[in-house]
């Protein structure tokens, strides 16, 4: 059995030690906004926050979780109301919705460490993850919202 | 969510157990299954809800549930026909809510694609409405015992001139509303005018975004069925031909988890050389299934590739007794032969693939005689037959659960997956998903086959176009896999894919033309055809906008004067001759001006070896079009060969606009679709194989190559609406090449345009 702790909450699982942290969470918690895109840590599709940054869940293994704090879309926010997903629904970002879990995981752990990223640091931050329907440019301007917004609030 | 173990119970289910059991799974998944899950549960028509047409159904507290036959894959498809119906019906926007609906037969034929469903829906959806609202008038009139004449209704309410008024509400508690519409009042439902709606038209936000930004939106791959297993193809070393001659498991008995791998044998021939393996999880099936030798006998196809494909194809454009005559008026074929001076050339598109974000996958489950495959499908009606020629069984007994589609693009058009899926669930008499891995999905595309197009063309003495000749040889998807829609050629019998041909009858006037379409038999066989998003003028008008800028300056004429000069909208270029095709080349010019306007073009100052480049589309056919212009400025670096695209500008007009925000959605994705195709996605055949296995050799646009986009349509338009989703692809890779060659003077007649081309093109 190995213990995890996803979403504040702990679970047993007994799974090999080699299993992707993404089919664990997919499979077993059934947790399904985190998503399966290349199974290679090329689409961040799978990502989710291991305490607070952006990892590829496709390419961390189950005995690499250990006691660090896992956090997926789903836990992102209880109400699913995080400011990243409210700009998403108000600048109509995801087509067919795929990968933006990763989308907003991704930029979620780049606003917490950078709340004020400038157009540059933007991209460098979401190049890792496709979008294939290439929405990308709401994706920013919803970013670039929530920037604005923690620049209005005085975040540091 | 307690049970965290892996499902264990390998036994086989009786059938009553099963179906508990599957009863119960039917409930989890219409719960977080059907769409919009994060709203509400799945709300069928009951006793108590007015449900006067197969649209939709209102239950008493006016919660209305709009039926969605398409499928959504990101066009939010969902919320602009339940635009169509809620404005009929005058029910306040609230409280409506859409529902992907299962197949069956009486939703007739399901398939989305060719940017089709708004065009096609609109109507009846409207009715459906306008049905609804006449039935509640009704009602009311009745129930007041007064004429409906004197009655109307709005915002959810029926008011009487004397100014009583009740609700839907209200009227559908009391029941015994009349349903029934017959079929010559549904056709003569007044609708109303554009001037008066509320509803449509209006920036509504999309229904089936809010599940998509907090992980409850549910796609085919999100599917749990009690007792399931976990399939992972392993795929032949060729596309097609090769075929298993021994599997060797024993590597792959120590993987916990494992269970067996299925030899596919698919009698309805769309896998050549398929293994499944099984397994408790999909990380034991990956395990399992790398550890599994499997001997093949590759058959005569290892040697196909896209040169291949393309010797094959101008052996076939040099035969004039290939392919069809789609178009043939005048007399192309004499004037081309007699003149020395015309402009002959050759464009060429390589292979490209789909790669969806959700890898394909399906899942399976055979009850009672009932094949049920739940996945987010295209064409569903297709997948019906396919599974039940898979499986000898009656198409009927087949039931496709829709889901949400990850990504669709074309490549859920083509339902093979669902065929091991079914196979697989078939031999081990339990529920299986199939997964495909990255490698697999690539391995199994159906593939926007490689075109080859040759054209020429004379100018008369004037300058204008006198004659062209346009071969498009390609593969043609319809013939592999929807032959009943084939329509014939100019001799009114032979048959011909049109969607490997649409966008090659162009708006131009022009005497002479002769088109014909050539399918080309070796890529049929070694590299079978798909749909890919913009389908055949994704790749028709590559070739013709180019075609049309190299005779513009062989006519010593601006590209963007020799166009309009060919638009003049006269003869069967008037347009009329369906209803979606009124105005014709007039408003194809009218979007060719205002981008020319908007972008700059011609009066801009630019710097050295930039330029704008110009081209048109009216995809996605001479019927239906969706008029669009495009201009692209790029620079070029003479020494590398590297092109920049700094700025996009493009105008739309696809009639009555009905979502203003889903419209400029569209044609952001598509635009940027364009420069992904033109630029960065360069498909690599070769041995017989899709060569790219991931996402670093196959390269779609990423945010840092995005250029700056100005997308704008015509908002005044009250011409029938057309497609989105895919017209604003079209035009921008020729638009590129253009700017590219006003630009430094290259002409690159093959897409992908590389730097290695551009760079061979600068010599010539």
């Amino acid at each position: 059995m190995t213990a995890l702790k996803i979403n504040g909450q702990k679970f047993d699982v007994d799974l090999p030690g080699d299993t992707p942290l993404l089919w664990v969470i997919r499979e077993h918690l059934q947790l399904t906004g985190t998503k399966f895109g290349c199974g290679a840590g090329l689409c961040g599709a799978c990502t989710v926050h291991q305490n607070g940054e952006a990892i590829r869940s496709c390419q961390t293994a189950l005995s690499d979780v250990g006691d660090s704090e896992i956090t997926t879309i789903e836990g992102l926010d209880p109400q699913g109301q995080h400011p990243l997903q409210v700009a998403w629904v108000k600048e109509q970002v995801p087509q067919c919705g795929y990968c933006q879990s990763g989308q907003i995981m991704q930029a979620a752990a780049l606003l917490k460490q950078t709340p004020k990223p400038s157009d540059e640091e933007i991209v460098n931050a979401m190049d890792g993850n496709l979008c294939r329907c290439m929405a990308y440019i709401r994706i920013k301007k919803a970013i670039k919202s929530v920037a604005a917004a923690n620049e209005q609030a005085g975040v540091q | 969510m307690n049970d965290l173990t892996p499902t264990t119970d390998k036994g086989v289910l009786d059938r009553r157990g099963f179906l508990v059991g599957s009863l119960a799974s039917i409930g989890l998944v219409a719960g977080f299954g059907r769409m919009p899950s994060a709203q509400a549960d799945v709300i069928l028509p009951g006793a108590e809800d007015f449900a006067p047409n197969l649209w939709f159904s209102m239950a008493p507290d006016m919660t209305t549930t709009v039926y969605i036959t398409k499928a959504e894959m990101g066009q939010h498809v969902g919320t602009p026909l339940a635009q169509a119906l809620a404005e009929e019906l005058e029910v306040p926007w609230e409280h409506v809510r859409i529902e992907h609906v299962d197949s069956a037969p009486k939703w007739g034929l399901m398939i989305t694609g060719g940017s089709t469903s708004v065009n096609t829906s609109f109507d009846t959806m409207s009715r459906a409405g306008a049905a609804g609202r006449m039935a509640l008038i009704k009602a009311a009139a009745k129930h007041w015992q007064v004429p409906e004449g004197e009655c109307s209704a709005a915002d959810g309410t029926v008011k009487h001139s004397s100014g009583k008024s009740i609700t839907y509400g209200e009227l559908i508690t009391q029941g015994h509303i009349g349903n029934a519409i017959g079929e010559s009042d549904w056709a003569a439902i007044k609708l109303k005018e554009p001037a008066n709606y509320k509803i449509v038209g209006k920036p509504i936000p999309a229904l089936d975004i809010p599940p998509k930004t907090n992980g409850t939106a549910r796609y085919g791959i999100d599917v749990f069925l009690p007792g399931m297993l976990y399939g992972k193809p392993i795929v032949p070393p060729t596309r097609t031909g090769s075929r298993v001659t021994a599997i060797d498991d024993s590597g792959a008995k120590g993987v916990k988890g494992y269970v067996k791998a299925i030899k596919i044998d698919d009698p309805s021939k769309h896998f050549d050389g398929w293994v499944v393996v099984t397994a408790e999880t999909y990380h034991a099936a990956s395990q399992a299934a790398d550890a599994i030798k499997v001997s093949y006998d590759t058959g005569p196809n290892a040697t196909a590739s896209t040169q291949t494909i393309f010797e094959a194809a101008k052996k076939l454009s040099d035969d004039p007794k290939s392919g069809v005559s789609s178009v043939n008026e005048g007399h192309a074929e004499d004037l081309l032969a007699k003149d020395a001076n015309k402009l002959d050339v050759v464009y060429t598109t390589d292979p490209n693939f789909h790669a969806t974000m959700e890898p394909v996958n399906a899942t399976a489950v055979l009850v009672d005689g009932t094949c049920h495959i739940y996945c987010g499908n295209q064409f569903q009606t297709s997948g019906m037959q396919m599974v039940g020629a898979a499986l000898g069984m009656d198409p009927a007994n087949v039931i496709v659960h829709q889901q949400f589609l990850g990504g669709g693009f074309g490549r859920r058009l083509y339902s093979d997956y669902m065929i091991p899926a079914a196979l697989a669930a078939k031999a081990m008499e339990r529920p299986v998903k199939l997964i495909y891995s990255r490698a697999d999905d690539f391995a199994f595309d159906c593939a926007r086959a490689p075109s080859y197009q040759a054209m020429q063309g004379s100018l008369d003495a004037d300058g204008k176009l006198a004659a062209v000749r346009h071969d498009v040889v390609a593969g043609w998807p319809m013939a592999m896999i929807a032959p009943f829609f084939m329509s014939t050629g100019a001799d009114g019998k032979t048959k011909l894919d049109d969607s490997a041909l649409d966008g090659a009858d162009f708006w131009y006037s022009l005497p002479n033309h002769h088109l014909r379409a050539i399918k080309n038999e070796h890529s049929q066989e070694v590299l079978p055809p798909g749909w890919l998003r913009a389908v055949g003028p994704g790749f028709t008008t590559w070739a013709v906008e180019s075609f049309i800028d190299e005779m513009a300056e062989k006519a010593k004429a601006d590209p963007l004067d020799f166009r309009l000069k060919h638009l003049d909208g006269a003869g069967r270029q008037a347009g009329g001759d369906t209803v979606s095709n009124r105005g014709g080349a007039k408003r194809q010019a009218a979007v060719l001006q205002m981008v020319a306007e908007r972008s700059g073009y011609g009066k801009k100052t630019l710097p050295a070896d930039t330029a704008i480049g110009l081209a048109v589309s009216a995809g996605q056919s001479h019927a239906v079009p969706t008029f669009a212009a495009c201009a692209v400025e790029v620079s070029v670096d003479r020494q590398t060969g590297d092109v920049t695209v700094h700025k996009i500008t493009q105008v739309l007009d696809a009639g009555l606009p009905i979502n203003p925000d889903g419209i400029i959605s569209q044609m952001e994705s598509a635009t940027l679709w364009g420069v992904s195709i033109a630029l960065h996605e360069q498909g690599q055949f070769e041995n017989g194989r899709i060569q790219p296995e991931n996402f670093d050799s196959y390269t779609p646009l990423r945010m840092s190559q995005v250029p700056e986009l100005d997308v704008s349509y015509v908002t005044d338009s009250t011409e029938f609406p057309v497609g989105l989703g895919e017209p604003p692809l079209n035009a921008v890779a020729p638009a590129i090449a253009n700017a590219i060659h006003r630009a430094v003077g290259a002409r690159v007649r093959s897409l992908p345009i590389t730097a290695e081309r551009v760079k061979a093109a600068m010599g010539t």
